[in-house]
């Protein structure tokens, strides 16, 4: 065996609330199958597009959660395709699948119709809420999922509304969550010889980000508000900045660490600000420190020469200088900068990807799953539109050029 | 009660504070056998943080650690004391899967560390997952939740246009770790099933959460183009955000294609807006997207957000509350689907942890018994676990702390 999941055949009729359960899968040498209706998926219009051309071969999301699938086009709800759906289904373990609640049982392609064509088929279903429940039936974008799972409420500034991140978070978490749980299940199999139904709910997978706000509602009756570039929680009413302006940009630095770092013996902060000649007196505060007894205003004046000490340098200094000294200080990373960052080419991250079509090879994010004993396949490019049908359809299911092509005039692929 | 699919399986759990901790307890919920190793002298980040149970400072107080702890057992070990070194080197042996987030380096000083564990127990499968992975010229530096999301880039995609970037709540990179390493354990677990054989695996936080930011990613190595700050917009969606409510609440509204947009104008009770040709295309919508939110904002601000997310979904438009933390313990749908588990737990009484996200037909995830208070299991590991003999155990238990 070379990859730990080559002889797994995955069908995977997702759209961008699902892909990257089987991009997962795909990662581990899964043969996933992409079943698209015919002339694509509609995620595919999602951007960003490559050099901005708006085309349905061109997005970069859908790139970057699509690698190493093959894919197919289908209309899996047609008279024509519905048949040919089950056949795959024959020979299949795993289907993914991100419709509205109800619609896989309307086209005939429920759990109880595919159980009973391969009893040990593996059902995910992967929904804004799953698929029970008074709002199971409600439609619900990344930032709607964002904001019923508790965890918008907590980002972004406090005099400023709730903000996202921008790159869409929870259909990602909810694959990743999908992508477990089939796992699960697969390992189930393997034990029991029987199939399931996996029912995911972005939702719930999202909820346990919002950290403790859950058991400080339950414990306290306190309600965690968003503190932006603050840290709040660690004494009385106090708001510790996490997020510093620098010479070029933004570090990240919680200073109660590094104070905290002072009062056990580590003099490594306060030796680097005496150096630079940014007077302190964090001798006399540290004595019998308490963070319960600071005020919001004193904080903030042993804030200040931090403050000052991280203007007068870049990013990249403050990142080496505190990692001589042990003073843990981050650069607010760009794009670019995580590109560059030395650690990440040092480990063979970065994978450029050939797109003969594009005529150009593009870097990706590599695999972050590293086996010793079973190292995940190379990264293939995402498949273009039904790029596979000859394979599937001809090779495999044994179909006649004049039927495919009979199917492809009726629009069935 | 259904068979548990992790049943038998045995997992030694070397993590702390969350991200780790997330892993074994997913691994717990579906029926593993997980002994959590702590220290008396340094417990968990999460055993010193609050809440706490009436306000009681203490490991066995925090509802916390309790949160996200559940179906697991605690052994706590001195590891700096021949008995509790050895004693984790037994349970090395006894294992299946061990999940560690040390710095790393560190296992290895103890003589547990894969490849002194394979010597001993050849198919074992070790989990490693630190900030910055196992090799490279960083991979000493220790890690803390919020810098591994600023080297991530998750803060660079955290900003008002024209603002200061600010953070996204929490330490976001915990919680992807685990889509992918659970996945890969899971993976592993059934390969060694099949062919016998174990394996290590090592998983850096970082290279994890560049997976959830890949598209940006790719939008700077494909088009050397880098967009932050834009707030809550999209590009593919407008009206798109989060609208002000009464009460200082919020809901968030996505308005995709023009069929959406015209749904939204009727539901708002302004069907004729639709056609205002200031908003009647999306890209009109974009242009004007400030007169657009401005709009939504004058009718949103009139009622609940609960009413605008009814009205919304009854047209078919995409509408949430922004819900708090109250707002989500009440929340109807998480209720109907069981999200919260409730366990008798000896200090804190009811302790509340969150079921797994995905409900399996066959074999979903159980709360069985509440986070472990510090040690409790210790004794139980040691003779059920270890059959440790009784000389063994004197020993290992006064040399605890």
């Amino acid at each position: 065996m070379n990859s730990l999941l080559e002889d797994i055949r995955v069908l995977d009729l997702t759209d961008e609330k699902g892909s990257l359960c089987g991009r997962i899968l795909a990662e581990m040498g899964a043969d996933v199958i992409k079943v698209e209706k015919p002339g694509g998926d509609a995620s595919r219009r999602i951007g960003p597009f490559y050099h901005d051309e708006p085309d349905p071969e061109k997005s970069l999301t859908w790139f970057a959660y699509n690698l190493n699938k093959r894919g197919i086009t289908l209309d899996i709800s047609s008279n024509n395709g519905w048949p040919i759906f089950l056949k795959l289904i024959k020979k299949a373990d795993i289907v993914i699948e991100s419709f509205p609640v109800g619609y896989m049982q309307q086209i005939g392609l429920d759990y109880v119709v595919l159980k009973a064509m391969n009893p040990r088929i593996i059902m995910t279903s992967i929904t804004p809420f799953g698929q029970t429940g008074p709002y199971k039936d409600f439609v619900a974008s990344d930032i709607v999922v964002q904001a019923m799972s508790g965890y918008l409420h907590l980002c972004g500034d406090p005099d400023l509304p709730p903000m996202r991140i921008s790159i869409p978070q929870a259909y990602l978490h909810a694959g990743g969550e999908a992508a477990t749980a089939t796992m699960v299940a697969l390992y189930h199999r393997e034990n029991s010889g029987e199939g399931q139904y996996v029912d995911v709910s972005a939702q719930q997978s999202m909820v346990r980000n919002t950290v403790n706000a859950v058991p400080l509602w339950l414990t306290y009756g306190e309600i965690l508000e968003r503190s932006g570039a603050f840290r709040v929680g660690l004494g009385k009413n106090l708001r510790a900045r996490q997020t510093w302006a620098c010479k070029d940009g933004f570090v990240n630095f919680l200073f109660v660490a590094g104070i905290l770092a002072s009062v056990a013996g580590s003099s490594g902060l306060a030796d680097w600000l005496q150096e630079e000649g940014i007077p302190t007196d964090y001798e006399n505060r540290l004595k019998d420190f308490d963070i319960s007894k600071f005020t919001q205003e004193e904080w903030e004046e042993m804030e200040a020469p931090v403050a000052r000490l991280f203007l007068k340098h870049t990013k990249q200094e403050l990142f080496d200088e505190g990692n001589k000294r042990r003073v843990s200080i981050c650069p607010v990373h760009s794009p670019q900068e995580v590109v560059d960052y030395p650690q990440l080419d040092a480990r063979g991250f970065w994978t450029e990807v050939r797109h003969e079509e594009l005529d150009a090879s593009i870097k990706y994010p590599g695999s972050c799953i590293r086996f010793t004993d079973t190292p995940n396949p190379g990264l293939r490019r995402a498949p273009l539109v039904g790029e596979h049908n000859l394979e599937i359809y001809r090779c495999e299911l044994g179909l006649s050029a004049a039927e495919i092509s009979r199917l492809q005039k009726l629009n069935v692929i | 009660m259904s068979k548990l699919p992790l049943e038998g399986i045995k997992v030694l759990d070397f993590t702390w504070v969350i991200a780790g901790p997330l892993i074994t307890k997913c691994l717990a919920d579906y029926g593993a056998s997980v002994v959590r190793v702590e220290s008396m002298a340094r417990p968990c980040f999460l055993r010193v943080s609050g809440p706490f149970k009436d306000h009681a400072v203490g490991p066995d107080n925090t509802t916390y650690f309790a949160y996200f702890n559940s179906n697991k057992y605690s052994a706590s070990l001195n590891l700096k004391k021949p008995v509790g070194l050895r004693t984790a080197r037994k349970l090395a042996d006894w294992a299946d899967i061990i999940v560690e987030n040390y710095v790393p380096g560190k296992l290895a000083k103890l003589g547990l560390d894969y490849e002194s564990v394979k010597k001993t127990n050849p198919d074992i499968i070790m989990l490693s997952t630190s900030g910055q992975g196992q090799t490279g010229p960083m991979a000493a530096i220790p890690m803390t939740g919020m810098i591994l999301v600023a080297l991530t880039g998750f803060m660079f995609y955290s900003g008002w246009p024209g603002e200061d970037s600010t953070q996204p709540f929490g330490p976001v990179n915990d919680f992807v770790t685990p889509s992918f390493a659970l996945p890969a354990i899971l993976a592993a677990l059934r390969h060694r099933k099949l062919t016998g054989r174990g394996q290590s695996i090592d998983l850096s936080q970082l290279e994890a959460g560049i997976q959830f930011l890949a598209p940006g990613i790719l939008d700077y190595t494909a088009n050397k183009r880098q967009t932050g700050n834009v707030g809550n917009s999209s590009p593919e969606a407008a009206p798109h955000g989060v609208y002000p409510c009464a009460e200082n609440r919020w809901c968030a509204i996505a308005v995709f294609s023009d069929d959406e947009w015209k749904a939204f104008c009727t539901a708002m009770g302004h069907p004729e807006a639709a056609n205002n040709p200031m908003f009647n295309t999306f890209a009109y919508r974009k242009r004007n997207e400030d007169e657009l939110n401005e709009m939504v904002g004058q009718w949103t601000i009139e009622f609940s957000p609960e009413h605008i997310m009814q009205t919304l979904q009854s047209a078919g438009v995409q509408a949430g509350v922004v819900q708090n933390s109250r707002d989500v313990c009440q929340d109807p749908q998480l209720k109907e689907r069981n999200h919260f588990w409730s366990m008798k737990h000896p200090v804190i009484g009811d302790s509340v942890s969150f079921g797994e996200p995905a409900i399996l037909s066959e074999t979903p995830a159980q709360p069985v018994r509440p986070a472990p208070c510090l040690g409790e299991h210790t004794e139980f590991v040691a003779t059920e676990f270890l059959n440790m003999s009784e000389q063994e155990l004197v020993e290992l238990l006064s040399d605890e702390s």
